[in-house]
């Protein structure tokens, strides 16, 4: 057995009190003291503030642990959402550093402010793309991106949310039907307003067997999204300093 | 802690009535929300099913761990609080180190705290019993509920787009990409089983193919009568 080394008497008590501590921490946690404790009322909201006080700790913790990580995440997949519509030959720059926040109250492009990203080769903006939602599908709002290329032709539009009917609406989804792909390269210029419409409705674009009305808002809030573009193209594109 | 244990006939029990003589869905009908809304997919299936038996074995073992120290007045508001932070640790976890299965579980990873599974087991099991067993039925429970889960996700998503395990790699990993198969190509699909009147008609039939199952266990078994276990496990020992 080791001879106990030399502490320091500071050192000495503090490990005594620990024990001390340990100690009547056993006594007041035998099943026969809580029995008596349980009843009483500020043992009871004693225990109910300890579990609070512990759970708001751990979520604390949880939440400093992880908050940049989840950051990193959301940007991750709008940077993917937004290479989905513009092709990477055409800018150098990271989009999410190169935006500009426009306000769309009036453009009806479900929020107040829209944020459009700027794709830039050698400092020359070349495409702009940004987020948008069609508030009226059929079972919900329809979220997309689209990129726009300097002359107002649509490089790409993608939805990347939505509740439509499964089999049904869902074709809009790239995954489901390559019906998104039928606007691109389509631009205000060339077609004219009254063919921005399914073909039900005297336009040229396709409606799904089952499902009109979500094709049907979809091709209008794309014309939304491309009237925005049109009355702001200057700012977007002249913003070269 | 000798892990034999759970051979033993106490734990046996518990496995098998978390596994299939107390299904939390089959026989308890518990958790009918969320195992309609998430079973479109049979991997879809299994995210949840995995999340809610991480939530069980959890919540048991800190109910159980504090047993002792919630008086009964106020048990039920400490459960809650207690499986309300895990699960929210489960999303914020899910969120930041497996976002795609995030955006894909969405919405019902939170409402795993609502699955009255959960609460029941607490109250049920939990809050009576030493941490081993507490955590063992949090796992059988949990896995039974799983194995619905996947069942059934595979049933309705057979039947609604002709696939199995689509996106299996989103959950598992790359080198889980062979389970994702094509049973019927260019399927037509059929809507009724993709939305949840057509899973709960399916949960309909397998409910009753348990209740045919076990009459016919019962007549080929008839002379075993079972001796009731006690599930009230004596304190102390190595528990």
């Amino acid at each position: 057995m080791n001879s106990t080394p030399e502490h320091h008497p500071l050192t000495s008590k503090a490990i005594l009190w620990l024990q001390n501590a340990k100690q009547q921490l056993k006594i007041w946690l035998e099943p026969s003291n809580l029995e008596k404790l349980r009843p009483q009322l500020r043992f009871q909201t004693g225990v109910l503030a300890g579990f609070a006080l512990l759970a708001a700790i751990l979520l604390g913790l949880a939440d400093l642990a992880t908050r940049g990580v989840i950051l990193l995440r959301q940007q991750e997949d709008l940077q993917a959402n937004l290479a989905q519509v513009v092709p990477a030959e055409f800018h150098d720059n990271n989009l999410l550093n190169d935006s500009v926040m426009i306000n769309s109250a009036e453009a009806k492009l479900g929020a107040e402010q829209t944020e459009a990203y700027l794709a830039k080769k050698q400092g020359n903006v070349t495409a702009v793309c940004f987020k948008f939602i069609a508030p009226d599908g059929y079972a919900g709002p329809i979220t997309l991106v689209m990129g726009v290329d300097r002359n107002g032709e649509i490089l790409g539009v993608r939805v990347i949310s939505h509740v439509e009917t499964p089999g049904l609406g869902d074709k809009i989804e790239i995954s489901k039907s390559k019906w998104i792909l039928s606007f691109n390269g389509k631009s205000l210029d060339n077609v004219s307003l009254e063919l921005w419409a399914v073909k039900k409705d005297g336009g040229i674009y396709d409606q799904f067997s089952g499902a009109t009305i979500t094709p049907r808002k979809v091709v209008q809030a794309i014309r939304r999204g491309l009237d925005f573009y049109r009355s702001h193209q200057a700012e977007l594109l002249g913003d070269e300093k | 802690m000798n892990l034999s244990v759970l051979f033993s006939a106490p734990y046996r029990k518990i496995a098998r009535d978390g596994l299939w003589d107390n299904n939390v869905v089959l026989k308890q009908n518990l958790a009918l929300c969320p195992l309609l809304a998430v079973t479109g997919t049979a991997t879809n299936g299994l995210g949840m099913g995995l999340a809610t038996m991480a939530v069980m074995v959890a919540s048991n073992a800190a109910v159980s761990i504090s047993r002792n120290l919630i008086p009964s007045e106020i048990r039920i508001p400490i459960f809650v609080l207690l499986i309300a932070a895990l699960v929210t640790l489960v999303d914020i976890f899910l969120n930041a180190w497996m976002h795609e299965l995030h955006k894909v579980l969405g919405l019902f990873i939170p409402l795993i705290v609502t699955n009255c599974v959960i609460l029941g087991r607490a109250e049920a099991f939990a809050s009576k019993q030493p941490l081993m067993p507490s955590m063992w039925d949090g796992l059988m429970m949990g896995a039974g509920f799983t194995l619905v889960m996947v069942v059934l996700g595979a049933g309705r998503e057979i039947t609604s787009a002709g696939t199995l395990f689509a996106n299996a790699s989103v959950l598992l990993g790359e080198e889980f990409r062979f389970l994702e198969t094509t049973l019927i190509p260019e399927y037509k699909g059929f809507l009724l089983t993709a939305l949840p009147p057509g899973g709960f008609i399916m949960l309909g039939f397998m409910v009753a193919v348990k209740r045919l199952l076990d009459n016919k266990l019962a007549t080929m078994k008839p002379a075993a009568v079972e001796a009731v276990m006690p599930i009230a496990i004596v304190e102390g020992g190595e528990l």
